[in-house]
């Protein structure tokens, strides 16, 4: 299991919104397929896949507030 | 290895300038090229980002004739570009500089407030606001995107009088703002022409990985060179 976490964004960002998910529950994704989209005030950032799997969980739905560090999914590796 | 290279498009169609934007973003992301700063001018468009709301339009199908609308994937709310600005699109490999948006998005602003202080037009921040402004009203527009910490989309900077006009068909940034431009502070006609080579300069000056303190960027950077 392979755990999507929010990277630290930039000095002063402490959060961003889940803009848009590329996937769904249980769909395949390769490694660094575009996963998760997130918007601050001026920048959207695309958060790519770690690795290639399976989406087991995915943690919080479009327009919810997400912070750096927090786990947006999880994939099971393959 | 040179910072970034610099491509001017000219006077060109926004939907061609995007097309370039995203060839040069993959060309980057295979480590195909360099780093890339696409300056140009548009035709008249308006564009609505990820926060951008319709109700921010506030032309008549008529006024629309002759303007395009995109939808576009950059952060913030409706712009408008025309003729009469500099538009810049630095697609920049994070990786190489400073894996940090907020680092980005300051030094596009700083460029341009050093740029403004060369032609004498005191350009500043707002607290809390993004882009460029001169008091209350607002000279630069920007708005990014990240894929892979490489960046598309940028920043807009109003340079002449008789392209202002068109802002008045949008709520810019989704703000009653009034919008201003160079030659408004100047006095005097400016050429587009004549001032891009000092804008690609402060860039230069304000985007380097030279500024990076961070010893994990330097080796991503080292990464990069292999």
């Amino acid at each position: 299991m392979i755990k999507v976490v929010l990277p630290e964004l930039g000095e002063g960002i402490q959060k961003a919104t889940v803009s848009y998910w590329y996937f769904k529950e249980n769909d395949q994704v390769g490694e660094k397929d575009d996963l998760v989209e997130l918007t601050t005030d001026k920048a959207t950032f695309n958060l790519p896949s770690p690795c290639k799997g399976r989406i087991s969980e995915i943690m919080y739905r479009e327009g919810d507030t997400v912070e750096p560090g927090q786990i947006l999914a999880v994939i099971e590796e393959n | 290895m040179k910072q970034f290279s610099v491509l001017d498009l000219g006077l060109v169609d926004f939907d061609l300038a995007y097309a370039k934007q995203k060839e040069i973003h993959s060309a980057v992301k295979s480590r195909l090229q360099e780093s890339t700063l696409i300056i140009c001018s548009h035709h008249p468009v308006i564009t609505l980002g990820r926060q951008g709301k319709e109700e921010n339009i506030l032309a008549d199908l008529a006024q629309l004739q002759n303007i395009k609308v995109r939808k576009i994937e950059r952060g913030g709310d409706i712009t408008y570009h025309g003729p009469g600005q500099i538009t810049c699109y630095p697609i920049f490999d994070l990786n190489c500089f400073k894996k940090d948006i907020h680092w980005f998005l300051r030094g596009l602003e700083e460029a341009v407030i050093n740029f403004l202080t060369g032609l004498n037009i005191a350009g500043q921040r707002q607290p809390g606001l993004s882009g460029v402004w001169i008091r209350e009203r607002k000279i630069a527009s920007l708005g990014i995107s990240i894929k892979n910490w490489i960046t598309f989309h940028g920043i807009s900077l109003n340079i002449k009088r008789n392209d202002l006009g068109n802002f008045k068909l949008i709520r810019p940034c989704g703000m009653d703002v009034e919008m201003t431009c160079a030659e408004e502070y100047l006095g005097r006609d400016i050429s587009i022409e004549e001032i891009k080579e000092c804008l690609v300069s402060k860039f230069k000056e304000h985007l380097t990985p030279g500024r990076i303190g961070s010893a994990g960027v330097r080796l991503l950077r080292e990464e990069a060179l292999v």
